[in-house]
């Protein structure tokens, strides 16, 4: 294991732990920016450079500026005023994730002796490559996934629109 | 420890932060970064053994994680829509506070 997978590693968990801890929520989403890069760089060090890039323009590029929009169009729930930031049921939440973590952790020390381990050789794939998968065997799915981001994008305007008509159908103006 | 246990041990703790935050946190916002967390460490799963694993030149786990990037980007708009139109009818986004379903 190299020094700079663990550099990368602490900064991505680093930024994941004060995404979920920090009071103020721009803050928040300025540190899960950051978990996210750590993720695309942990990608490019899997040489998986396609799906880091991919990670870099839509994580960063498109959720986490979608995060600060709708963080600032709800505004006055930026710092909650009483009963701090964290849920009524927050000892079982936070039992509940250890649980889990617990049994992946076990689970991934437990079978490491049967994973695939050493230094295997780089696979050499260009994006010429991958693009000719996404046209030929993976095509069906590419075509679902353009079919969902559509009904998504679609979806997603109508939710967020402004209520115009009450159910009887009468005009009403907010 | 082999790399890729070292990855996996990583997307595991990502894992856990993440639902952690989703089921603690009181903004709904934050749940939903919690839940992006989650679905990031799956994507770290994946790549790490489409690296590790025999057949690389398959593509499999890279296409897996380049299709779960695009479905989790369009969950992300909807949620966030969904979390604004709710601030819009209830001015407030405390999870806490959102006990009926009735609007």
């Amino acid at each position: 294991m190299s020094i700079v997978f663990w550099m990368i590693s602490a900064l991505t968990l680093a930024g994941g732990l004060a995404a979920v801890l920090l009071k103020n929520l721009v803050h928040c989403a300025l540190a899960v920016t950051v978990a996210f890069a750590g993720l695309a760089l942990l990608f490019l060090q899997l040489d998986a450079q396609f799906a880091g890039f991919a990670q870099i323009l839509v994580y960063i590029g498109a959720v986490a500026i979608l995060v600060v929009f709708a963080i600032l169009l709800t505004r006055n729930s930026e710092t909650p005023k009483e009963g701090g930031v964290f849920s009524r049921t927050w000892l079982a939440g936070l039992a509940v994730a250890a649980a889990v973590f617990a049994v992946l952790g076990w689970a991934v020390l437990a079978g490491a002796k049967g994973l695939p381990g050493g230094a295997a050789a780089a696979p050499a794939v260009t994006v010429n490559e991958i693009g000719r998968a996404l046209m030929g065997r993976y095509v069906l799915p590419l075509e679902i996934v353009a079919l969902l981001l559509t009904a998504a994008l679609i979806g997603a305007v109508i939710v967020a629109m402004h209520e115009t008509l009450n159910v009887n159908g009468n005009g009403r103006a907010k | 420890m082999s790399p890729l246990a070292g990855y996996l041990m990583v997307a595991a703790l990502l894992f856990a932060i993440g639902l952690a935050g989703a089921l603690t946190r009181r903004n709904a916002i934050l749940v939903l970064i919690g839940i992006e967390l989650m679905l990031n460490a799956a994507n770290l799963n994946l790549i790490a053994f489409w690296r590790y694993g025999p057949h690389p030149e398959a593509l499999t786990g890279m296409m897996f994680a380049i299709f779960s990037i695009a479905v989790a980007a369009a969950e992300a708009a909807v949620g966030l829509g969904l979390v604004i139109q709710i601030h819009r009818h209830l001015k407030t986004t405390d999870l806490d506070e959102m006990n009926r379903m009735k609007g």
